[in-house]
């Protein structure tokens, strides 16, 4: 694993950037003041949900289309994906998506658009076996609406409590974790896809968050709005350069008393947002909920006391892991 | 004589002590209904049980609000209501009654409707919230439909009964 010095050095020289250099949208490059742009797509469905409340799996599979389309400017979605894990490293190799069934049932990563991820790699040559849906537990799997299955010949599903953590605790500022094994031994290339929430701590859990449920003990990261804490996990290399795409899911979302299920404060935006630039996909999220926040007569998450600093902190030249700047941030809405 | 007597009267102390114990806890030691209990819920799942120090991993980073307001203990488990609503009940027992008012006034919203459950009771549509003693309690469903409402508050005057 690159120390955080040898990281340092690596970002100074220009070698990471956002994560990566070599990127899956088409629409990375520079703006008019030559600065680097991050794209996010975010895409949106109304009638996503039916009228019995439950999400139409053809039309979430339709939407995920639509926005790798979008974001990698390849028609054929097998095209965009082929594309996707060639460029992640990961041909023939163990790809994980991480889901987030923190929340239990009603407010976890859909399986539906897990399953549609899944196909997609499959119909991109991805084996089976080589697909690995993973969280913390068998019950944050669960709560997604999943089946714990570990043959290696299907789709695997199983959580940390299953694979272990690694023995040697990994240092990076403020953190100190052991990772889970199916992030740092058996996945190539993670593709992260977490759910929308309000947090009662960080203000918002979305795509840097989820990284909490890779680390053996992610309370100890929780103080001070878990600022610094999610933006140094994220600074860890294993993290930086294995969880390559975010597939947010924003298809149900909770808009206070996060994160845990709160069906009073629930709500459908009906869409996915994805991009690379995890740090530009919170910025983003967080405007978001507090546009929502706002329309239903409740302050933001600022006006609150929680805004999620923790997205600046990423976004700093120490972390350098994307950018918060919403004028370098191209947001595609289809 | 005197060994015998005094064996008599520790017996005795004991058998009193253990007696009044256990005649203060009222009715079980549970606060979940058995399946059938109230009529048409089943308990589906086994009560878990969480200290404060491992709460994180049931509720994640929300766990700090409850600790914050004196949570001793953590006990939740699924319900049905005949075969089909999903619930979950939490019992949070805080270390007083001002903890338990605390978290339920945190999380009242315009919309919450008042009902006569525990010392005091909030109902959202899908959601029972109720405090009673030290004890805060949350019964969540997962669906909505015509029974729910009912549903919840009929659940709630059952787990209320077991404080």
């Amino acid at each position: 694993m690159t120390s955080r010095r040898e990281f340092m050095k690596e970002a100074a020289t220009g070698a990471l950037v956002l994560g990566t250099t070599k990127g899956f949208g088409v629409t990375h490059g520079v703006d008019s003041r030559k600065e680097l742009k991050s794209s996010v797509v975010i895409a949106r469905d109304p009638g996503l949900h039916g009228p019995d409340g439950k999400l139409d799996a053809a039309r979430v599979s339709a939407l995920l289309d639509r926005a790798i389309s979008s974001y990698t400017g390849h028609h054929q979605p097998s095209d965009a994906w082929k594309r996707i894990v060639l460029d992640g490293g990961a041909k023939d190799k163990v790809i994980g998506l991480k889901t987030n069934g923190l929340g239990g049932k009603g407010i976890s990563t859909h399986a539906v658009l897990v399953f549609a991820i899944a196909e997609r790699l499959q119909q991109a040559g991805v084996k089976p076996g080589n697909i690995l849906i993973w969280d913390r537990n068998a019950r944050d799997l669960q709560a997604c609406g999943l089946t714990i299955n570990t043959d290696p010949k299907q789709i695997r599903c199983y959580g940390s409590d299953v694979a272990g953590f690694e023995d040697t605790v990994e240092t990076w500022g403020s953190s100190r974790v052991r990772f889970s094994k199916i992030l740092t031994r058996e996945c190539a290339m993670v593709i992260n896809v977490p759910i929308l929430k309000d947090h009662s701590m960080s203000g918002v859990t979305f795509a840097m968050k989820n990284m909490y449920g890779v680390v053996e003990r992610p309370q100890d990261l929780h103080g001070g709005g878990c600022n610094p804490g999610v933006a140094d996990l994220n600074a860890f290399p294993v993290i930086r350069q294995k969880i390559r795409l975010t597939i947010g899911d924003a298809m149900t979302s909770v808009y206070d008393g996060g994160p845990g299920f709160r069906p009073e404060h629930l709500w459908q935006p009906n869409a996915l947002i994805v991009g690379e630039d995890r740090v530009a996909i919170d910025q983003i999220a967080w405007g978001i909920l507090d546009k929502k926040r706002t329309e239903v007569g409740l302050k933001t998450l600022e006006s609150a006391g929680r805004p999620p600093l923790y997205i600046a902190t990423a976004a700093d030249s120490a972390h350098a892991l994307g950018v918060n700047d919403p004028q370098r941030i191209k947001v595609i809405e289809v | 004589m005197k060994r015998l007597y005094l064996l008599f009267v520790v017996v005795l102390a004991l058998a009193v002590v253990t007696g009044a114990v256990t005649g203060c806890k009222k009715k079980g030691t549970t606060p979940f209904p058995a399946s059938a209990a109230v009529a048409g819920w089943e308990k589906s799942s086994e009560t878990r049980t969480f200290e404060p120090k491992d709460l994180w991993q049931y509720i994640d980073g929300d766990s700090e609000q409850y600790i914050q307001a004196g949570v001793v203990s953590t006990s939740t488990s699924d319900y049905k209501y005949k075969g089909q609503l999903e619930a979950v009940v939490d019992v949070y027992t805080m270390s007083g009654p001002d903890g338990a008012q605390t978290i339920l006034e945190r999380g009242q919203t315009k919309d919450a409707k008042t009902i006569a459950v525990g010392d005091q009771g909030l109902q959202y549509a899908q959601s029972v919230t109720f405090r009673k003693g030290p004890h805060l309690v949350r019964i969540v469903a997962y669906q909505l439909n015509a029974d729910t409402s009912q549903a919840l508050v009929t659940l709630a005057h059952g787990v209320e009964g077991n404080l």
